[in-house]
């Protein structure tokens, strides 16, 4: 057993603390015939600190592409040559949305809109829109809708909004490699503000943006240091026309090297499949993560791109004996 | 006599390519896990909207598509 792993199971499984930078570092180091051992260390961890229910979750894009921001990673930006054309939901169709998301048993609903911060008129749908999914159908509503002004993130709370995503993408040191129409700092504030408010912080970023292997670690423990609610965990599913359009997707080893030590380094936290993961890791690799430290999933398509079937995730879940975790247990 | 037939697809739904000219492979099995981004019929890019289960895809010329 390598030393990491020794350490982490007093430290982390036994007393709940997570691993710090080194320590993650360590972990995403591995050679490959211990990944298997950590991905049952973080499976331990999440099954004590977490326990065995699997939050599910879907999303659906309120205002599609057209975004004024230049996240290198991103096919809504209107600043690259992507074919993704600026569209908005109607409320009938996000309501549909919601109600095709809680067919599926998910207890949570995410409101994403492709924008560098709302304005009058998107905080106008977010309105219309949660008032409209509060009427209609039983499931918790998030949002994800850029940066925030203290009198939005009151807005928000008060139309019943309970999590808020914003991620920050990648590390600290490499965010300016990726976004250079805004800061980390600036990302950092707004999640600030989201945390004061009560709102639950969700927060996670993309692997395989180019980072190495020492930013993934630094990453991690930035996100530690956050102490989000929940980590979204995105691997580059690299989109035609973007400036990272030509990279290659994250290996399936690395990828669970990551998801294993995100887990390590944050035991309690939401750790969520997001994008990516069909292609960078396969049926056999979900599977893997789910038994490694992954305890979430967005079901069904993402904002742009595809999913698999939501039942299939369902079916997995079952046959690995992990209830889904219900509304009652989220209230 | 031969009788001229309008064809149905002409360009690739995902990068917009002549798709007569030869098969795109690497953008059909890019299109398991994407809608289409481009009208197969005119070339222009379509409105697509994605939602949880399904998409739609809309060309101003050619109406709507849905998957
Ligand atoms: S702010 Fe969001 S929608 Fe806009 S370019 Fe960045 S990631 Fe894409
Ligand atoms: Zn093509
Ligand atoms: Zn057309």
């Amino acid at each position: 057993m390598p030393e990491i792993l020794d350490q982490a199971r007093t430290q982390v499984l036994e007393n709940g603390v997570g691993l710090d930078e080194a320590g993650v570092l360590a972990v995403l180091n591995l050679p490959d015939e211990d990944v298997p051992a950590a991905l049952q260390l973080a499976h331990e961890v999440r099954m004590r600190w977490c326990g065995p229910e699997v939050e599910v979750e879907g999303i659906v894009s309120l205002k599609t592409g057209g975004c004024p921001e230049d996240c290198h990673f991103c096919s809504q930006s209107g600043l690259f040559t992507s074919p993704v054309r600026s569209v908005w939901l109607d409320i009938p169709s996000l309501v549909e949305a919601a109600k095709q998301t809680a067919a599926t048993g998910a207890t949570e609903f995410c409101i994403v809109a492709a924008v560098r911060g709302p304005d009058a008129r998107l905080m106008k749908q977010m309105r219309e829109g949660v008032a409209a999914i509060k009427a209609e159908v039983d499931i918790q509503v998030a949002a994800s809708l850029g940066m925030l002004s203290k009198e939005q993130v009151d807005e928000l709370v008060e139309m019943g909004v309970h999590r808020y995503n914003h991620n920050l993408e990648t590390c600290r040191s490499y965010f300016p490699n990726v976004v250079t129409t805004h800061s980390w700092e600036e990302r950092w504030e707004t999640l600030r503000m989201v945390r004061e408010s009560g709102m639950e912080v969700c927060c996670g970023g993309i692997l395989g943006l180019g980072e190495t292997v020492e930013q993934r670690a630094e990453f991690a423990a930035q996100l530690a240091e956050l102490d989000p609610h929940e980590v979204p965990l995105n691997f580059l599913n690299p989109r035609p026309g973007t400036p990272l359009g030509d990279r290659p997707v994250v290996e399936g080893k690395d990828a669970l090297r990551a998801i294993a030590a995100f887990r390590l380094a944050m035991p309690r936290t939401i750790l969520r499949y997001a994008g990516g993961r069909e292609i960078t890791l396969g049926d056999l690799g979900t599977r893997d993560g789910l038994l490694g430290g992954i305890n979430a999933v967005i079901v069904g398509n993402y904002l742009t791109t595809l999913g698999r079937p939501a039942t299939d995730d369902l079916a997995l879940l079952d046959d690995l004996k992990m209830p889904v975790k219900a509304l009652s247990a989220t209230l | 006599m031969t009788e001229l037939v309008e064809p149905t697809t002409t360009w690739c739904d995902r990068c917009g390519e002549d798709a007569t000219a030869g098969a795109h492979p690497g953008c059909a099995t890019a299109r398991e896990l994407e809608p289409p981004r481009f009208c197969a019929r005119c070339r222009r890019r379509m409105k697509v909207q994605v939602l949880p289960v399904g998409w739609s895809a809309v060309c101003v010329e050619h109406g709507e598509t849905r998957g």
